[in-house]
């Protein structure tokens, strides 16, 4: 017997449009081009005197955090505002959860609310893949991060930064350095990459950070920090939590900055052009030198200022797909 | 009561028998095969012909969650699960609460197994108290209640030397030990196969090294202390190569693997089912296959379902914080006729694997089909098929063939000559 694992598109309509999202496993190449493009659109409403849009007039966005995370938090706020949407976050690791309610009853209350969209952050690997497959089919979820697992806004933010700074994908060397093991941001990024036709994405760390089995991202595998560096375009550089230390991952930060460290004199291993980027909150003297971070080289503020743009475009391409699946249906029952 | 089964084909692979011929069943016991005994009325009379008439099937797993765990499953409901996988002797893990380490806990089992049961049933008891693995169970006290073997489920030991001391109180007294062998510190906090797949969805891993390196120890301890051992659920092709070296060595020892781990690879996580969350984990198609040939092979001599099952919650949330285990001894003999379907091996050895294999492994009075024994039979149409979920009795719905189309269908189910499923 062979078993059958229907993986249905669960984030695409009928149509083939973005109706959740929540991972950029199975997306096109086309498709994550739409959302740079929109989002570069939406760029320009950001440097108007009046930062808003109506394209999400009258819906409500539901931001529902089971992590803590402030970037991540306030850009959604922010892009959803910005797209005329009302807006109510909620800190769920502070409330619900802790009375013993289940996360399908918390969901179940936000959808009694009629929320239109609900943004989830989750420590579980798979949460926002269980949250789409249980709310109601009018909700649309964006994965603010999951686990380990995806972190898609951040990687198209990502890839608009190095669109923006570098132009095509397909000739550059891109280098994600860290913990990759723990990383869903590197998750992203290797996809993103690999969809969008980069043709030399690297990873960069030691055994104990780097997951079996990256050789299906068709990624290079480098444990050491100058090969890895050498005429890359592109240097993503991954947050090292401190908890890492213990269970015998790594020794010390000091070893970890003295091996992986981005210093000025590291980077002078890439090309001169080479932009340096981080998904925050930088750990400085751990993975990134204080010099590095605020030198000419860094692209980390635009990266947040990005994230705004990249959000606005999931949140209305992911509302308009839901419309348009809605009406589709409509039509059908007629 | 005296029943008569007309034409079937007579399936016995520990006597290596396999005819088309008549059963008669009176007293609860096989009368006669082939001849009608002299005055023998039959009060039901069954036309099997087609039907494959084999030993009742033997399951080494079948969790009944009672007591502890009523919202899960009851010895009422999964005993008749079990009769219609064709199920006639089960054995249940310890896992209950509270945890089977005591004679009360194995005669309530007991009791309520006789009461209630459609299934011959025999307790594993836990080889420690509170399956701690510090202080011994008080072993010979379980076995005189009815224990036929004793383990300490996916709980590993904290000390190899209270391990040890374990096996050797067990070798003392001739009792069967049962391992699960995962080394707890190198699965710690894992929810799937250390693998592509595990990296791909970001869900920590579960290392191979961690079955091996648990089960090299506990053979090793196995060898020095002499204890009968008996080692369950396996799940990599590495790990059934070190058995099947064990045994060529002369190591007395025997093994199982679950149905489903004979099907699924951990490709099934893609999607986050949590219907694949298992433990331990399901892992590569090579280890599958590896486990597939050791079947065929009869280094591992027993398939059982390892039968879980849950209430709905314990499988509604994200991926890991479901509980582990999949609902399958219902279709425990269609998933293993799968295998047949699958050119793997013949009928008559599946059945081996499925009645006699796992009887001899934990010497249960049970697995055989023959004159003067018990009448425990399954009869079923191998022409037929079966569509999973039609019919369930199990308490716990948690099982990713539902909907499936299987080969066979278990038509009849006999426990000492009384029909106790049939459809």
């Amino acid at each position: 017997m062979t078993p059958t694992y229907a993986k249905r598109p669960l984030q695409l309509n009928d149509l083939g449009q973005l109706r959740h999202f929540l991972s950029l496993d199975g997306l096109s190449k086309e498709l994550l081009t739409e959302i740079l493009d929109t989002a570069d659109s939406f760029l320009e409403v950001g440097n108007r005197s009046v930062k808003k849009v109506p394209l999400l007039r009258g819906k409500t966005v539901c931001n529902v955090f089971f992590e803590n995370s402030t970037r991540t938090r306030t850009t959604f706020e922010l892009a959803a505002k910005r797209l005329s949407a009302d807006v109510i976050t909620l800190n769920v690791s502070t409330s619900s959860t802790s009375k013993g309610e289940t996360l399908t009853d918390t969901l179940r209350n936000l959808e009694a609310m009629a929320a239109d969209m609900f943004v989830v952050r989750h420590a579980d690997s798979g949460a926002a893949h269980f949250i789409a497959e249980h709310v109601s089919p009018d909700v649309a979820v964006i994965n603010g991060g999951d686990g380990r697992h995806a972190h898609p806004t951040q990687g198209m933010l990502d890839m608009l930064t190095i669109r923006r700074h570098k132009g095509d994908f397909e000739p550059l060397s891109v280098a994600i350095v860290g913990d990759i093991l723990h990383s869903r941001v590197a998750r992203s990024n290797m996809l993103a990459l690999r969809t969008l036709g980069c043709r030399d994405v690297r990873v960069i760390g030691p055994k104990t950070l780097l997951p079996v089995g990256l050789e299906q991202y068709g990624v290079r595998v480098f444990t050491d920090m100058a090969e890895g560096l050498e005429d890359v375009d592109v240097v993503i550089m991954l947050r090292l939590q401190r908890e890492r230390m213990q269970g015998g991952l790594l020794p010390s930060e000091g070893e970890f900055y003295r091996l992986y460290g981005l210093t000025t004199q590291r980077l002078a291993l890439a090309r001169p052009d080479a932009i340096v980027m981080h998904p925050g909150p930088i750990n400085r003297g751990v993975e990134i030198e204080s010099a590095v971070a605020d030198g000419a080289q860094s692209v980390i503020l635009n990266q947040v200022t990005y994230g705004i743009a990249i959000r606005m475009a999931v949140l209305s391409m992911a509302m308009s797909g839901q419309t348009a699946q809605r009406q589709l249906l409509a039509e059908e029952q007629k | 009561m005296q029943t008569e089964i007309l034409g079937a084909r007579l399936i016995d692979p520990a006597s290596g028998r396999d005819e088309t011929t008549d059963l008669f069943l009176a007293d609860g016991r096989v009368q006669a095969i082939g001849q009608r005994p002299d005055g023998f009325a039959a009060a039901r009379s069954i036309d099997a012909r087609g039907l494959v008439a084999a030993p009742g099937l033997v399951d080494l797993s079948v969790a009944l969650r009672e007591p502890g765990y009523s919202r899960k499953g009851s010895i009422a409901s999964e005993t008749r699960a079990a009769a219609a996988g064709g199920v006639t002797s089960l054995c249940c893990p310890p896992q209950t609460r509270p945890i089977l380490d005591t004679p009360a806990v194995a005669e309530l089992v007991l009791d309520l197994a006789q009461a209630s049961g459609h299934a011959r049933v025999f307790p594993v008891g836990a080889l420690t108290r509170g399956l701690e693995g510090e202080q011994l169970a008080e072993l010979v006290a379980l076995r005189d209640a009815g224990c036929v073997a004793f383990g300490n489920g996916l709980a590993d030991f904290p000390s190899n030397r209270t391990l040890r001391r374990a096996l050797e109180y067990a070798a003392t007294f001739d009792l069967t030990v049962v391992f699960h062998s995962q080394d707890a510190e190198l699965a710690a906090g894992g929810l799937a196969h250390e693998g592509a797949v595990a990296s791909f969805l970001g869900l920590a891993g579960i290392p191979e090294t961690a079955e091996t390196i648990a089960l090299a120890r506990n053979l090793l301890l196995v060898e020095q202390s002499g204890v009968r051992a008996h080692f369950s659920q396996l799940t990599s092709a590495r790990g059934a190569r070190m058995i099947a070296e064990a045994q060529a060595r002369g190591l007395r020892v025997t093994a199982d693997v679950a149905m489903y781990q004979l099907i699924l690879t951990d490709e099934a996580l893609h999607g986050f089912s949590s219907l694949y969350h298992v433990q331990p984990p399901l892992r590569t198609a090579a280890d599958r296959d590896g486990l597939r040939e050791a079947v065929r092979d009869g280094v591992i001599s027993a398939i059982a379902s390892h039968h879980q099952p849950h209430e709905l919650d314990a499988k509604q949330a994200p991926f890991g914080e479901t509980e582990p285990g999949i609902s399958s001894v219902e279709v425990l003999l269609p998933l293993a006729l799968t295998l047949v379907e699958d050119g793997l091996l013949d009928l008559p050895t599946l059945l081996a694997r499925l009645s006699s294999g796992p009887a001899a492994a934990l010497s249960l009075p049970a697995g055989r089909l023959a004159v003067g024994g018990p009448a425990d039979l399954v009869l079923f149409d191998p022409s037929r098929s079966t569509v999973v979920g039609e019919h369930w009795h199990s308490k716990g719905r948690n099982c990713p063939f539902l909907g499936h189309c299987l080969p066979g269908q278990v038509r009849y189910t006999l426990v000492d000559g009384r029909i106790i499923h049939e459809a």
